[in-house]
């Protein structure tokens, strides 16, 4: 009987019967959590900016640093690697790209100022060194990873030098 | 997604054997653009790069969720006016009186809320990014347990970002958001969980099914050896994958290295010393100056409407009780004074060291006639307005020999925006506990 049943939700439902009752347990705190949002009074602002969360995320955050990327990508293949064997640089313009915009993401109301009037009432002190230091961190970024293709290119040409030699050697036998 | 799009082959309406939500004018086929699978290219994206840094997301996320908890246990939420979130129903459960020992406690639990929070950010960030083909699935509903699963995915992805944009944006004092930041972040905390719950437990089986299988052998695998993954009903392999330009722990090495950029460029912000100069990038690394109230405001005195007229030789100190008495800043400092090392812990993550002096919280409850231990106090500020120009401090709080009400921090006299004439410092107790230009003291038997 019970295996009967078991089989017959699964068929109706598309998955275990026990897939539902954890999401009814989810939904079921959530909507708990949402009337609890009802009586802060608050429900509006909290559903738009919950949605909007993964709107933003999904449909415009994403979409933007793919298309970014997608274009760096389209830089390189138009200027492939400068020599034969260089090392492909891709990387190198990416991460520190990458890693001076999650900076930025995260702390934009201090480098662009947008926190300025409640930071300076709070803290008494002003936002303006906040721009300096991102620049001075993506400077180290590029700077960095600039040093480290250097690398790379000359251990990459030191490699083909040896094997060149290497080559040579065995034609002189 | 317009119906322009649709082959000729999906206008037919197809019988349904059992249970179908599919809208009939949608085509069998996906209209161009993300909803058809080869749109996604990367030759990384599978099951073994999403398993990865989910777990990655399940080590960090229980912790950052427990130190959140914890920090709502720590404003002694049953007392009167300490709640901030009174129709919190269950959701806000407290199982023990916040202790006042460790006294460093609430320092780490909320230094590591903030701190690890942040530092996960863009391991979540890559974690979305490998599962958004997901997003676009097609047809976008193929069962009711597939719709009603889809439904639990946006109260996770909204939960998480939601949580994520409140917490940085609140740290920051940018309070653009149209609620009040405890109500909305404890609460979109339990749907967030809650959601994660059922996620973990859904997809435990093919995590485990994939490490099994794939084992971490791709930690060693460089960029000319990158292969997509075999091809799986997951959803997330290409079928039509480009050539790599970075291998999957490339990805992982670019994730974890802005993990640690964020993290090295704030922890300094709950930590003494030179370090503090490290938090290039956090609200409260800055330097004051050198002298002994040269730290951390977090708000101002003119912020909040106290002046130095209100503070002069006029100020007096109310201490109610079974023997109200009034107190000037002189007859204060005329009781035993003591001196303890103590941190100041804010809710915004930073933290800090002082030798504050002052006098007990357990001397003042005596002198109004009230006996430490079975006490609590009603603290008032000079401030203002805000919610906490008054607070409600325990029994256990005002019991701690530790609990001072400070008149001079580092051997100088208070200065303004640090409470001047006399502020509260308790062992372990948030920030915003510490009270800053106190006009009157309650104590009354504890409530609870």
């Amino acid at each position: 009987m019970w295996h009967y049943l078991h089989r017959r939700v699964a068929a109706h439902y598309g998955a275990d019967p026990l897939h539902l009752l954890a999401l009814i347990a989810c939904f079921a705190l959530a909507g708990y959590a949402a009337s609890r949002v009802v009586v802060a009074g608050v429900w509006v602002g909290f559903l738009i900016w919950f949605v909007g969360a993964a709107i933003f995320h999904d449909l415009v955050l994403l979409p933007l640093y793919a298309v970014a990327d997608v274009a760096t990508r389209s830089v390189g293949r138009r200027r492939p690697a400068g020599g034969a064997g260089r090392p492909p640089w891709i990387n190198h313009v990416r991460v520190p790209m990458g890693l001076s915009g999650l900076l930025l993401l995260v702390w934009f109301p201090l480098i662009l100022r947008g926190s300025q009037h409640e930071y300076r009432k709070a803290v008494g002190l002003d936002t303006s060194p906040y721009l300096g230091h991102w620049l001075l961190v993506t400077g180290v970024l590029f700077a960095g990873s600039a040093l480290a293709y250097a690398v790379r290119v000359r251990r990459t040409s030191r490699r083909a030098r040896r094997r060149a030699d290497l080559t040579n050697q065995r034609t002189r036998r | 997604m317009t119906s322009e799009n649709t082959p000729a082959g999906g206008r037919t309406p197809r019988p349904s054997r059992s249970w179908r939500p599919r809208v009939p004018t949608l085509p069998e086929d996906p209209p161009p653009g993300p909803f058809r699978p080869e749109f996604w290219r990367s030759p990384i994206r599978g099951p073994w790069l999403t398993s990865v840094l989910g777990l990655i997301l399940l080590a960090g996320v229980p912790i950052v969720a427990i130190t959140g908890l914890l920090s709502y246990a720590a404003y002694n939420p049953w007392l009167p006016l300490n709640d901030l979130t009174p129709g919190k129903g269950l959701l806000g459960f407290y199982l023990f009186d916040w202790p006042t020992s460790p006294p460093w406690l609430y320092r780490l639990t909320q230094g590591t809320h903030v701190i690890l929070g942040l530092t996960l950010l863009p391991v979540l960030l890559a974690k979305l990014w490998s599962v958004i083909p997901k997003l676009f699935a097609w047809p976008p509903v193929r069962s009711a347990a597939q719709a009603l699963e889809r439904a639990s995915l946006l109260l996770l992805v909204g939960g998480a970002v939601f949580e994520f944009v409140t917490g940085i944006l609140n740290i920051q004092l940018f309070y653009v958001f149209p609620f009040s930041f405890y109500p909305a972040h404890l609460y979109g905390a339990w749907i967030f969980l809650g959601a994660l719950a059922v996620h973990v437990a859904l997809k435990m089986p093919r995590v485990v099914s994939t490490l099994r299988t794939r084992g971490l052998r791709d930690l060693r695998t460089d960029l000319a050896d990158t292969r997509p993954e075999p091809p799986d009903t997951s959803g997330l392999v290409s079928p039509d994958p480009a050539p790599p330009t970075i291998s999957r722990r490339g990805l992982l090495a670019f994730a974890g290295g802005g993990a640690l950029a964020i993290f090295a460029l704030s922890v300094g912000q709950s930590i003494d010393g030179w370090l503090r100069r490290t938090a290039l990038l956090a609200p409260h690394g800055r330097a004051y100056g050198t002298g002994p109230n040269d730290f951390q405001i977090n708000k101002t005195a003119a912020s909040v409407g106290v002046v130095a007229a209100q503070t002069g030789a006029a100020w007096r100190l109310e201490v109610m009780g079974p023997r109200p008495v009034r107190l000037s800043r002189a007859d204060l400092l005329a009781m035993p004074l003591y001196t303890y090392a103590l941190p100041i812990a804010c809710v915004e993550g930073w933290s800090t060291q002082r030798d504050w002096t002052g006098v007990r919280l357990a001397d003042l409850a005596r002198l109004a006639g009230a006996a430490p231990g079975h006490t609590q106090v009603v603290v008032r500020s000079l401030q203002r307005g805000g919610v906490f120009s008054r607070v409600t401090l325990s029994a256990t709080q005002v019991a701690d020999p530790r609990s001072l009400l400070a008149l001079r921090v580092g051997g100088a006299d208070l200065s303004l925006d640090h409470g001047y004439p006399a502020r509260i410092i308790v062992p372990n107790a948030p920030g915003v506990h510490n009270t800053k230009w106190v006009r009157m003291l309650e104590f009354s038997p504890e409530t609870a």
